[in-house]
């Protein structure tokens, strides 16, 4: 076994960035892929010493526990205005976001769409699972038609509760933007277009083409009640239709 | 308007001198939203173009809720930055003032007060008093108030909030109001000083999230800890620095309180009405004395008992219902009478209904 373990012989290895604290995410939810996607791109890149990652209000809360890089942690839905001063204040750096969809698309729809629009050089990365997961199943801006939740609890209807918010198309249209996909994590092809996209959004972020939004199409699988299995099947089936994946916008 | 020598002596409104003191001390960022009757802050920044000489950011925000929120993300990068607006601008950024405080990122807020409560007017009050000095946000904290009287204190007020700010990792407040943002003074602006280098920011700064070099732990700026005794210690070493800030810089100035049976206590322009008072009152042979708090917070509670002891009465005398009074009454304790006078909706009271105000009061017959 030790002849085994060589350097020669590796082929795949956790991210240095990536520290061995315990992840308090649930069993199967896309967060803890999409940290470490975050960690080998920022290591990849070389630019560990001048990255800042502001973290949301949300499952996510807690991402500079887990990413041993410089963060702020922001007021739920500020993040995009925080990351604006500081990559204009700190130019050359790489500064990203990173949110769910009640943090960025719900009380801090007026920042992402202002910080997108003024073009702020800066990587949002999104994840939208359709749900609250931190304060445990209520109903997210992202949530779909006829879906359960907490807050919602015979499903999402038009007349009480609007429609699902499609942010990422809205973002698409804005002139500040230069670059805006929507990917996922639920299979390893999947995750290596992930993390290709997450690497377009960060080099725009230091080259300063632009804003960048990732949005990873994401699972719930407490909040949605299912099994880690059961959780990706049914975002493939629902989400899927509705949150199509792929690039909206590509100008780089 | 060119850039201009040190020492030369200008006439400008106070929200002018505010943007030219920035620029002039080494700021490197303001971000704001226009609110009357403060907006010449950012339109004199946007005419100047601090960002072709100095370096210095300026941006127009979506909301005052995104300014303060680009105050702690420059702030918690270890940058000089500051944001202004007017009271109902400055309710709606009570929550990123909260944040820095919890996460002790220094900045500058100015707020060029007006009259409430809600939309209120677009007048001058001091009516924003309570929301200053009480935190205005959740939670236990407090920031630096700095209240100025003259242009030339908006002007020298700014450097000397950054050099607060940064000192005891707090949010710093200037209080100015209506008045003293509109009327055009004299004023010297304060010399030029050069925005620090990054390598200047990271030294000074060793806790901002500037990017981690090296093997230096990371730097999270964060307002969150969720283990209760984690926390508790967090909010013993706010309160020491609050203590510490107590004990180092209460600042206000005294005019004519040596001889004086009466004492009265204003700040801000209510404090350049009561020295017209106080001058006719003089004229008049009544002994009256000027106690002008600088710092609102912290509050020169000990110099006010002290006088407190020598004085037949105290009036205070303030632009809104009544709420440094509050403070007076700590200070004083009962030693001395102590009542109030001032006027609300947008009216500036007249040095007249001051004197008034005093004899009625004490049954002063002269």
């Amino acid at each position: 076994m030790e002849n085994i373990i060589s350097p020669e012989n590796i082929v795949y290895q956790k991210p240095a960035l990536l520290n061995d604290e315990h992840m308090h995410y649930c069993p199967g939810c896309s967060h803890g892929v999409v940290h470490k996607l975050i960690a080998e791109v920022i290591e990849e890149m070389g630019v560990t010493e001048k990255a800042v990652g502001v973290s949301p209000v949300g499952c996510a809360v807690f991402a500079y526990k887990y990413i041993d890089i410089d963060w702020q942690e922001a007021a739920h839905g500020r993040a995009p205005a925080i990351a604006s001063a500081i990559k204009r204040l700190w130019p050359e750096h790489l500064v990203f976001t990173y949110q769910g969809d009640g943090d960025l698309a719900c009380i801090g729809t007026a920042e992402t769409i202002h910080a997108l629009n003024r073009g702020e050089n800066i990587a949002i990365i999104f994840i939208n699972n359709a749900i609250y997961g931190m304060t445990g199943g209520q109903m997210a801006p992202t949530t779909l038609m006829g879906m359960k939740t907490a807050t919602c609890p015979y499903g999402r209807q038009a007349d009480l509760h609007g429609y699902p918010l499609k942010i990422t198309e809205l973002a698409a249209q804005l002139e500040g933007t230069c670059y805006v996909t929507r990917q996922s994590v639920h299979s390893v092809a999947a995750i290596r277009k992930a993390k290709r996209a997450i690497r377009q959004a960060f080099e725009n972020s230091v080259n300063r083409r632009g804003s960048s939004l990732v949005e990873i199409v994401s699972t719930c699988s407490s909040g949605w009640k299912k099994t880690p299995i059961e959780a990706n099947a049914w975002m493939e089936e629902h989400m899927f239709d509705y949150y199509h994946i792929g690039d909206l916008k590509s100008e780089v | 308007m060119p850039i201009m020598a040190n020492n030369d002596i200008l006439l400008m409104k106070g929200n002018e001198a505010i943007a030219h003191a920035a620029i002039r001390c080494g700021c490197d960022g303001y971000f704001g939203y226009p609110i009357t009757p403060q907006s010449e802050i950012l339109e004199t920044l946007a005419a100047q173009k601090p960002w072709e000489t100095t370096g210095m950011v300026v941006l127009q925000a979506e909301s005052e809720v995104a300014s303060i929120n680009m105050l702690y993300g420059g702030g918690g990068a270890g940058k000089r930055v500051m944001t202004s607006s007017s009271s109902p601008g400055v309710a709606l950024m009570q929550e990123g003032i909260a944040y820095m405080a919890g996460a002790e990122i220094p900045g500058l807020i100015v707020n060029v007060q007006r009259g409430g409560p809600g939309l209120g007017t677009i007048q001058p009050s001091q009516g924003d008093y309570f929301q200053a000095t009480r935190g205005g946000g959740n939670g236990d904290y407090y920031i630096i108030v700095l209240a100025p009287s003259t242009v030339q204190e908006m002007a020298d007020f700014v450097d000397l909030s950054f050099e607060l700010a940064f000192k005891y990792r707090i949010p710093a407040m200037i209080l100015s109001d209506g008045v003293i943002g509109q009327v055009m003074e004299k004023v010297t602006l304060p010399p030029f000083k050069p925005r620090r280098t990054d390598e200047e920011v990271i030294a000074q700064c060793p806790w901002a999230s500037t990017g981690r070099k090296g093997m230096r732990p990371i730097n999270v700026i964060t307002s969150l800890e969720l283990r209760p005794e984690a926390m508790e210690q967090h909010n013993l070493h706010l309160q020491a620095k609050y203590a510490e800030i107590r004990k180092n810089e209460v600042r206000y100035e005294e005019l004519q309180t040596e001889d004086a049976d009466y004492l009265i206590v204003a700040f801000g322009s209510a404090a350049r009405i009561a020295q017209k008072a106080i001058s006719d009152l003089r004229a008049a042979g009544i002994r009256v004395g000027l106690l002008r708090p600088i710092t609102l917070w912290p509050f020169p509670y000990d110099r006010i008992r002290e006088l407190s002891e020598k004085v037949r009465g105290i009036l205070t005398f303030e632009i809104n219902a009544g709420q440094m009074v509050e403070d007076v009454r700590l200070a004083v304790e009962g030693r001395t009478p102590v009542t109030h006078y001032g006027k609300m909706g947008g009216i500036v009271p007249t040095p007249d209904e001051v004197i008034a105000t005093l004899k009625n009061h004490f049954n002063i017959t002269l």
